[in-house]
C-alpha cells in the first residue's frame, strides 16, 4: 500500500540552488516523526522529472511537486494547483510536472491525483557551488508552507481535473 | 578544403545574416546552432555549439578517490550510472581490483544494461519517435511525447514501462533511485537477494518482447522511406567503440576498435589505457566543447563517430540471439557497406536496447548475481583509466591519486564530445540539403534538430529549474541587429 501523500522534489544537489527540491525533502523528513497526524508521507527525489515518474502518482490522495525556480521575481516561492497539460517541455531533462500528470493520464487512462507545485526561487546553479543565502531564506519559507500543506491548512484544494484543461 | 570542414567557417561572415537556434530542443542540456545565410538564403556557415560542463574535472580534483564514483553521478542527471561505472573502473585500478569477482562484475553489468535500456527507451519512444512517426514538418504541438501518445497510445505506454523497468534495475543494483552507491572501487557493495532477482525477472521477458517490437517499428519506418533514411545527415566517417576479445559487442568492457568509412578495420583490440596517445582533444575558438580525433590521422581526417551506429557496425557479433538476428539484418540492409545516415542511429539504438533487455534477462538467470564474494583488492595504484560504452558512446575517465588518497588529476572525455565533429558535419549536411535557398520555416529548422537528436547528445547539465525558455530563434543582420525572432512556448506554440 502506497502512502497516500507524496512529495516529489527534484534537482541536482551539487548545482547550487538546484538543490532546493531535495533539501526541502530533507527538512520535511526530519519533521515527519513529530507529526503523526500527517499520516503516511512518501518522499521521492530525482535529478529531474521524466516520463516514468507518472507511475509514482498512482494510488496517491495528493501530491506535492517541489523544484527550484529560476524566476527570482517569484521569491521566496510560488505555490499552486496544477493540472495535466499537453507538454512540450522540449529539453528531455525538463519534463514539467504538468507533463508528468498528462503522461499519467495517457498511461493509466485515469485522472491523476490532485497535485500542487511548489517552485522555490533560486539564483545560482553552477556545479559545485553551495546554496545561496537568498535560496536558504526561500527554503525556510517554503518549509513553513509545506508544513501547512501537510497539515491540510493550505486553502484551495486541488481537485482532479476532469476536463483535461 | 577537406569535405569534413565544408561550411564550418564562412569566407565573409560579416556580410551574412545569422540565425541562432538556441537551445536545441529535446537534447540533454542546451545546445545552440548558428547558421550564416546570404540574402538568397544560401547557407555559408553552420556550427553546433554545446555549452558543456566546464570545470567538472576541477569539481573532482581534491576529493578522496573513494568518493568519486558517487560524486561523478552529479555531473549528469541523464546518465549518472555511466559516470558511476566509468569512475569505478578507473578507481578499481587504484585499489588493485581491476579483476573483479564474477558477482561484482555481473552486478555492475546488470546496472549498466539497465541504464542502456532505460536511456534508449526514453530516446526512441519519447524524444525521436515524434519526428519519425509524424514527420519532420508535422505540427510542432504534436511533435512530442503527448502527440505520440495520442496517436499511438500503446507505443507511449511501452516506452514508459520500459523506462521504468530500466530504472528499477538501476535501483535494485545501486541501492537507490539516484545517488546510488552500488559500485565501489574494487567491486560492489551489494548483490541481489532472491526476492530482488524474482522481482525483476517477472517482467524481463515482456521487456525483451517490447524491445523487439521497437526494432520492428524503426526498421519498418526505415525501409519504407529509404530515400530519406539512408541519406539524411549522412556523414561517412570512422567509427570507434569497445569490443570484447572475440570482437563481440560489449557495453561494459573491452578494447578499442575502429573501422573506416568503408568498414575496413583500422585498429583493433587497442587497450584504452593508451587513449591519451591514441586520441587528441582538438580545440576550436568558437566552441567550449573539444573535438577529439585519432592522433595518427590528424584533425581533418581523424574524427569519428561513437554510439549505437558505431557499435553495432564495429562488432563482429552481438552475444544475444535476437539482437544478433537484428544486427545481421541491419548489416545486410547496408549491402556490404556501413550505414552512415544519421537516422540509422535509431535502428541501431533499438537493436542495442534489445541486446540490453536480453542481457538483463540472462544476468538475472545467472546465480552469480546473488553471490556473496563482491570485493577484491591488490597492490595500491596511483593512476586509473576507466572506459565504458555509455548509451551515447565511449566514455573515458582518467584519474591520478596521491598518497593521501586525494585525486590530483582528472580528465573526462564524454560520449557527446567524441561525437562533436560528427554532429557538426551532419548538421552542415542537413543545412546544405534542406535549407539552402529556401524560406526558413519552423519545420525546416526542425530538420537541423532532428539531425542532432539522432546522436542523442547528452550535455549533462542536470540543471533544469522551472522558467527556462525551450526554444528561441533569432535572425540577426550583418550588423548584429535582430531583425526577426521566433519563439516556441512550452506548449509548443510558435510566436513570431
Amino acid at each position: 500500500m502506497k502512502p497516500p501523500v507524496l512529495i516529489f522534489g527534484w534537482g541536482n544537489p551539487s548545482r547550487g540552488d538546484d538543490a532546493l527540491g531535495p533539501l526541502l525533502l530533507e527538512r520535511v523528513e526530519a519533521m515527519l516523526g513529530e507529526h503523526p497526524e500527517w499520516g503516511a508521507v512518501e518522499l521521492l527525489t530525482d535529478f529531474q522529472l521524466q516520463v516514468e515518474h507518472a507511475l509514482d502518482l498512482e494510488g496517491r490522495d495528493r501530491v506535492l511537486f517541489v523544484d527550484a525556480s529560476a524566476r527570482s521575481d517569484q521569491a521566496p516561492f510560488r505555490a499552486g494547483c496544477i493540472a495535466p497539460e499537453q507538454d512540450a517541455s522540449f529539453t528531455t531533462h525538463a519534463l514539467s510536472p504538468q507533463g508528468v500528470m498528462h503522461v499519467y493520464r495517457q498511461v493509466t487512462a485515469a485522472e491523476p491525483p490532485p497535485c500542487h507545485l511548489l517552485a522555490i526561487a533560486g539564483q545560482a546553479f553552477e556545479l559545485g557551488t553551495p546554496l545561496s543565502a537568498a535560496a536558504s531564506a526561500h527554503l525556510d519559507a517554503a518549509v513553513d508552507w509545506t508544513r501547512d500543506w501537510l497539515a491540510g491548512r493550505v486553502p484551495g484544494a486541488c481537485p482532479p481535473d476532469r476536463n483535461g484543461a | 578544403m577537406n569535405h569534413s570542414f565544408e561550411l564550418e567557417t564562412a569566407a565573409n561572415p560579416e556580410a551574412l545574416r545569422r540565425i541562432v537556434i538556441e537551445p536545441v530542443s529535446r537534447v540533454e542540456g542546451h545546445g545552440k546552432v548558428t547558421i550564416l545565410l546570404d540574402d538568397d538564403n544560401k547557407v555559408h556557415q553552420v556550427r553546433l555549439h554545446i555549452v558543456e560542463f566546464r570545470g567538472f574535472e576541477k569539481f573532482i580534483e581534491g576529493r578522496p578517490f573513494w568518493e568519486v564514483p558517487v560524486l561523478v553521478q552529479r555531473l549528469c542527471g541523464i546518465c549518472p550510472v555511466s559516470h558511476h561505472l566509468a569512475a569505478s573502473k578507473a578507481m578499481d585500478m587504484i585499489v588493485g581490483g581491476a579483476q573483479l569477482t564474477p558477482t561484482a562484475e555481473k552486478v555492475r553489468r546488470l546496472m549498466h544494461y539497465g541504464q542502456m535500456l532505460q536511456s534508449h527507451a526514453l530516446h526512441f519512444f519519447h524524444l525521436s519517435s515524434p519526428d519519425l512517426l509524424f514527420g519532420f514538418d508535422s505540427d510542432v504541438a504534436k511533435r512530442n511525447i503527448v502527440g505520440v501518445a495520442a496517436a499511438n497510445p500503446d507505443v507511449a505506454k511501452k516506452g514508459v514501462l520500459l523506462r521504468k523497468f530500466g530504472q528499477e534495475v538501476i535501483r535494485v543494483t545501486s541501492g537507490k533511485r539516484v545517488h546510488g552507491t552500488g559500485s565501489v572501487p574494487g567491486g560492489v557493495n551489494k548483490s541481489l537477494t532472491p526476492e530482488e532477482r524474482d522481482y525483476l525477472l517477472k517482467d524481463a521477458d515482456q521487456m525483451v518482447a517490447w524491445s523487439r517490437d521497437a526494432v520492428k517499428i524503426i526498421k519498418t519506418l526505415h525501409k519504407a522511406n529509404p530515400g530519406l533514411y539512408d541519406s539524411f545527415g549522412a556523414v561517412p566517417s570512422t567509427m570507434m567503440s569497445l569490443v570484447n576479445p572475440e570482437g563481440d559487442l560489449d557495453f561494459y568492457h573491452g578494447a578499442l576498435r575502429a573501422r573506416d568509412k568503408d568498414g575496413e578495420v583500422m585498429f583493433d583490440q587497442v587497450s584504452y589505457q593508451g587513449y591519451n596517445t591514441l586520441l587528441t582533444e582538438g580545440v576550436k575558438p568558437w566552441s567550449y566543447m573539444k573535438f577529439p580525433y585519432i592522433t595518427q590521422l590528424g584533425e581533418e581526417n581523424g574524427w569519428y563517430k561513437v554510439g549505437p551506429l558505431a557499435r553495432v557496425q564495429n562488432c563482429d557479433r552481438i552475444p544475444t540471439p535476437q539482437a544478433e538476428e537484428e544486427r545481421i539484418e541491419f548489416v545486410a540492409y547496408g549491402g556490404g557497406k556501413p550505414q552512415h545516415g544519421s537516422l540509422a542511429f535509431h535502428w541501431a539504438r533499438m537493436i542495442e536496447m534489445l541486446c540490453a533487455a536480453e542481457t538483463i534477462k540472462a544476468l538475472l538467470d545467472d546465480p552469480d548475481i546473488m553471490g556473496t564474494d563482491i570485493m577484491t583488492s591488490g597492490p595500491r595504484g596511483y593512476e586509473g583509466i576507466g572506459v565504458i560504452e555509455a548509451p551515447r558512446g565511449t566514455l573515458f575517465h582518467h584519474y591520478r591519486v596521491n598518497d593521501d588518497d586525494v585525486v590530483t588529476y582528472a580528465n573526462l572525455i564524454v560520449s557527446t564530445t567524441n561525437n562533436n565533429t560528427a554532429m557538426n558535419v551532419a548538421v552542415r549536411d542537413v543545412a546544405k540539403n534542406y535549407l539552402n535557398g529556401r524560406e526558413l520555416t519552423e519545420g525546416l529548422l526542425n530538420h537541423i534538430e532532428v539531425a542532432i537528436r539522432c546522436f542523442d547528445p547528452c550535455l549533462s547539465c542536470a540543471t533544469h529549474a522551472l522558467g527556462k525558455m525551450p526554444l528561441e530563434v533569432s535572425l540577426v543582420d550583418a550588423a548584429g541587429v535582430e531583425i526577426d525572432r521566433m519563439t516556441r512556448s512550452e506548449t509548443g506554440e510558435i510566436k513570431a
